[in-house]
């Protein structure tokens, strides 16, 4: 998958982390973009069934993409940009606890 | 900026050349009858920095007067413009514009005429007597913004039906397929489907060809043939029907398979896509018996249309209308004045119509809302020739609404157990249940019954298929108020509880 566009620009690459293992990340990707880059497509399960859910809207619309990031619950990874270093873990349900709508 | 929770940005900055804020009366109107509280709001406060956000700002800016830019991404351009650092523009249509207009808030922001919030996402927005309360979020910490005058250039997000499979992972809205790629260079799969309705499929579909996936489908529901009864619409803008044709010439390049009155009604796989169902559609789009097959692929981008972001429009008051691609639409006049004074809409939130009307509409809702404060600098005569573009491409809008309507037909690709409502998972039959069984007759009582909507998107994602539902179940048309109904959201994003009660009802005097 190459796209003359985008690889003619040299961007600095990093390592972050998704449940323990590395993860390549690229400056100015999502830590979403950076996941489904390398092969991920889920990081939560919802709360009722149990169902594996990754990126569906992609912009920040729909809260499918919620994962851990640094301790803080419920970050839309296709909303936060990857910074190096950056501990993704994986997310059990919604995790409503600390935000109100 | 402080880090101090709900702390308020004052413009640091000198007043506009022009009359004093509040001395003279704004030839558009008396938006406040009092003068400002003792924080110095801005003149003019933008949210969106998409093209009609950019655009408003940068007409704001001509006039002379202080601006606030708020928007929730980190960099401008919003989804349209949506980019990396140091991308050159090649994927983007209408990037010698989007250039012109960042250098303009560039050189404002140095010359200290605008502030630009990145990141800030806006929760609430209130009217006082005074002024108008923004309130955002940023990193965790509030932020309130006053102004004199306010453009909601909030823009639109895809829309949605549901349907068997569309919650496992590798099935993304058409916008999220776009977005991996514009703003991440990631493409979302090797073999992808690509279906729904409308224009928008084909730039997505051929830049992912571009890209180098192998697009197994363009599936369109509707047969756009509509087009042939917009003759005058059709004309005025040759060049975006030429857009739409260079796309389907990098399909046929590609070797990208294009049909319509089709659409994917499932995706196949346990925990991830391996293929889809694709069915041919009759013209109420029930599937045509004996038409379905399977389709091998790893990725689906979907969407049926365009929902526009109208809630904080809808949080102060103006009033909305239905529009005829069925979504709700902030209304406004032709100076793109909501019903609210000195509440202006420009973009997507007023009528989905694309970046080049959103530009027009933003050129035209910044001056306006720039003159009410700075009456003496307003010329009518400047807008001429956007007020021309906004109805050409109204007109060109209005063509496509009516060349790709949705049918009702989707809701029979529907399984007792497939999932209409994502957040809080409630299947079909959990809908059905809660009508026939408890008696809930309209989508309110529905909501507060079975919970669709009541999840963290509140609705954003299900809300106008459970509102066809509804209205389907107890045997009527869609209303403009099933539709309407739907984008009540008192509290715009999920914030931290604490933000709430924290946030000052009455602002603190300026330190």
């Amino acid at each position: 998958m190459t796209d003359p566009g985008v690889t003619a620009i040299t961007r600095e690459r990093f390592t972050i982390e998704l449940d323990g293992q590395p993860v390549e990340a690229e400056a100015g990707q999502t830590i979403a973009a950076t996941l489904i880059a390398s092969g991920h497509r889920s990081w939560r399960t919802t709360r009722g069934a149990g169902e594996p859910r990754g990126v569906f809207c992609g912009i920040g619309i729909c809260f499918d993409c919620l994962a851990t990031v640094n301790g803080r619950p419920n970050v839309r990874a296709c909303l936060a940009e990857a910074r190096p270093g950056d501990v993704v873990t994986t997310q059990d349900g919604t995790g409503h606890g600390d935000r109100a709508i | 900026m402080a880090t101090e929770p709900s702390d308020v940005l004052v413009p640091d900055v000198a007043p506009p050349v022009g009359p004093d804020i509040g001395s003279a009366a704004p030839t558009t109107g008396g938006w406040f009858d009092t003068e400002p509280t003792a924080v110095v709001p801005f003149d003019v406060a933008v949210i969106g920095c998409g093209p009609a956000g950019l655009a408003a700002a940068c007409a704001a800016l001509a006039a002379g007067v202080r601006v606030a830019l708020v928007d929730a991404g980190v960099r401008p351009g919003g989804q349209y413009w949506r980019h990396r650092p140091g991308d050159g523009g090649e994927q983007h249509h209408g990037w010698p514009t989007f250039v012109r207009l960042r250098r303009t808030v560039e050189a404002a922001v140095a010359a200290g005429t605008l502030v630009y919030l990145a990141g800030h996402e806006v929760w609430h927005v209130e009217r006082s007597e005074h002024e108008l309360t923004i309130h955002a979020v940023a990193d965790g910490a509030g932020h309130e913004i006053r102004a004199r005058s306010l453009v909601i250039a909030t823009g639109a997000y895809d829309r949605q039906l549901p349907f068997p499979g569309w919650t496992l992972p590798g099935v993304f809205t058409a916008g999220a397929a776009q977005a991996m790629l514009k703003g991440n260079g990631v493409v979302v799969g090797t073999r992808i489907a690509v279906a729904g309705t409308g224009p928008f499929l084909l730039p997505v579909a051929a830049a992912l060809a571009d890209a180098g996936a192998r697009v197994v489908g363009v599936f369109e529901a509707g047969r756009p043939t509509a087009f042939a009864r917009h003759p005058l619409a059709t004309l005025r803008n040759v060049a975006k029907l030429g857009e739409g044709a260079g796309y389907l010439r990098a399909l046929r390049r590609h070797g990208v398979p294009y049909a319509t009155r089709t659409t994917v009604v499932e995706a196949l796989g346990e925990t991830d896509v391996t293929g889809v169902r694709v069915a041919s559609l009759t013209g109420e789009w029930s599937v045509v018996a004996g038409s379905e097959r399977g389709i091998e692929c790893d990725a689906v981008a979907v969407g049926y249309g365009f929902t526009p972001q109208t809630e904080l429009a809808v949080q102060l008051g103006c009033a909305v209308d239905v529009d005829r691609d069925g979504s709700c639409v902030v209304r406004v006049d032709d100076a793109q004045a909501s019903s609210v004074p000195g509440v202006f809409v420009a973009g997507e939130a007023c009528g989905v119509g694309g970046s080049e009307l959103a530009v027009a509409e933003g050129e035209i809702a910044g001056s306006h809302a720039a003159w009410g404060i700075a009456p003496a600098v307003a010329d009518v005569s400047a807008l001429r020739r956007p007020q021309s573009r906004r109805a050409a491409g109204r007109a060109f809008a209005a063509a496509l609404h009516d060349a790709f309507p949705l049918k009702a037909g989707w809701q029979t690709w529907l399984r007792p157990d497939t999932v209409v409502c994502r957040c809080e998972e409630v299947t079909a039959r959990r809908i059905t249940e809660v009508m026939d069984e408890l008696g809930a007759a309209d989508a309110r009582t529905v909501k507060l019954l079975a919970r669709p909507g009541m999840g963290l998107c509140q609705g954003r994602v299900c809300g106008y298929a459970t509102a066809c539902l509804v209205a389907s179940r107890t045997g009527r048309e869609l209303s403009p108020g099933d539709i309407t109904g739907t984008v009540s959201r008192p509290i715009a994003q999920p914030i931290p509880l604490g933000l709430v009660a924290s946030a000052p009802l009455v602002p603190p005097e300026e330190s």
